[in-house]
């Protein structure tokens, strides 16, 4: 009963909130009240038991999305002509994406089958790993997780195409040493659930986006002045997802017995997962970052 | 119902009514200050008790993971009741334009 009236109360939080958020006229409590919604949200998937998809909306829904809302509105104060867009076209494309969801909830069917989580379990041995949820994203369906960093990637490079600079203020120092020392807990927490995405819930999303949200604090108190586009090792370190990812296959098709693409050998799965799983964490906290906080104001105009 | 879970019971109710508190306060009070002043004030002590509250139900090692937690709540908050604190005090010295346009105050 009391679960109940909480999941009843959360819905109508949640309801109220992306309402409230769409139809808010200021953009800053717009915003504010997205983040606020996002967090709501990361309860909502806790409360349907699902705590990956949880840690990795309050990671990146709530903390870094916000974080990229807040300093696109503190460039958009510099050009204030720009004209309003027009309502309805988004409009449309909203409601037709709303259909389109309404439609597909009405196609799951009401009783859910368990014949899929059977297989995951029955297999789960040969993966590599004993957590499931890591099982299917690295092992199973391991081409869905390759192809997710590289509509991460696209969407950097997209981004990219904008010129975006963020106008760094000198970091006030209280906000400077509270960056310093929140850094390498966030550096801790986000080694830790990498780690532990073998066994439980975590993994390279979940640690790469809390990566991402200690290079951002870092960046926006100007830390780190190597954190940009110009610098050779992060554009590697942005690619070393996908190159680990594409490497770890082509190299577990050239062991005998290996014929499928992307299927690892079972003796070596927990250790390339690892290896694959690493270097994801720091691509996509690279690419996070890098979207969130653009290029520093500082850079050569040759370059 | 044991000593023990009465006292939890009571912590618990008493960092609602802080939280409460604090929420009210963010709602009513005339500036940024109070209202920075209530939320964080209230809401750090009543996120303290409802820790205690649950802590004397559970198991030692997540009373622990709890204490951690509410010690870094405790420090975002002050930590960003003073830089919002010290922003609205320099905009009020020497206001710039609003970040947003039609942006009230």
């Amino acid at each position: 009963m009391g679960l109940l009236l909480f999941d009843v109360v959360l819905c109508a939080l949640l309801l109220t909130l992306a309402g409230a958020a769409m139809l808010s006229r200021q953009l800053v409590h717009a915003v504010t009240l997205f983040i606020a919604f996002g967090v709501m949200m990361a309860l909502a998937w806790a409360r349907l038991q699902a705590p990956d998809l949880a840690l990795a909306e309050a990671a990146i829904g709530a903390g870094l999305t916000g974080a990229l809302c807040f300093t696109a509105l503190a460039r958009y104060a510099g050009d204030a002509g720009y004209p309003k867009p027009k309502l309805w076209l988004p409009l449309v494309f909203v409601a037709a994406v709303s259909a389109l969801l309404l439609y597909s909830v009405f196609q799951i069917p009401a009783q859910p089958t368990t014949e899929l989580s059977e297989r995951v379990a029955e297999h789960l041995a040969v993966s590599g790993v004993s957590h499931p949820v890591t099982a299917v994203l690295l092992n199973f369906r391991a081409w869905d997780t390759l192809l997710e960093l590289l509509v991460l990637l696209l969407a950097l490079l997209g981004a990219r195409q904008v010129p975006s600079q963020l106008p760094l203020h000198a970091g006030w120092s209280l906000s400077v040493s509270w960056s310093r020392l929140l850094s390498p807990m966030l550096l801790l927490l986000s080694a830790y659930l990498l780690w532990r995405g073998a066994a439980a819930p975590g993994g390279a999303f979940q640690a790469g986006a809390l990566l991402a949200s200690g290079l951002v604090i870092l960046r926006l108190n100007q830390q780190l002045a190597w954190l940009s586009w110009q610098n050779f090792a992060v554009r590697t370190l942005v690619l070393a997802g996908l190159i680990a990812f594409v490497m770890a296959g082509l190299a577990s098709l050239l062991l005998p017995g290996q014929l499928v693409w992307l299927s690892w050998p079972v003796a070596l799965a927990g250790g390339i997962i690892l290896l694959v799983e690493t270097f994801a964490t720091l691509a996509i906290a690279l690419t996070l970052a890098l979207l969130v906080v653009g290029e520093p104001e500082q850079e050569p105009a040759d370059a | 119902m044991s000593i023990l879970q009465l006292c939890s019971w009571l912590l618990l109710a008493l960092g609602v009514v802080f939280f409460l508190a604090g929420s009210l306060g963010l709602l009513r009070f005339a500036d940024s200050f109070s209202r920075l002043h209530a939320v964080t004030k209230a809401d750090t002590l009543g996120l303290g008790l409802v820790v205690i509250g649950l802590s004397l139900q559970s198991h030692w090692r997540e009373a622990c993971l709890m204490l951690l937690i509410w010690l870094v709540v405790m420090g975002s908050g002050a930590v960003s009741c003073q830089l919002l604190a010290r922003f609205s005090h320099e905009q009020q010295a020497n206001p710039v334009e609003p970040a947003d346009p039609g942006q009230e105050d």
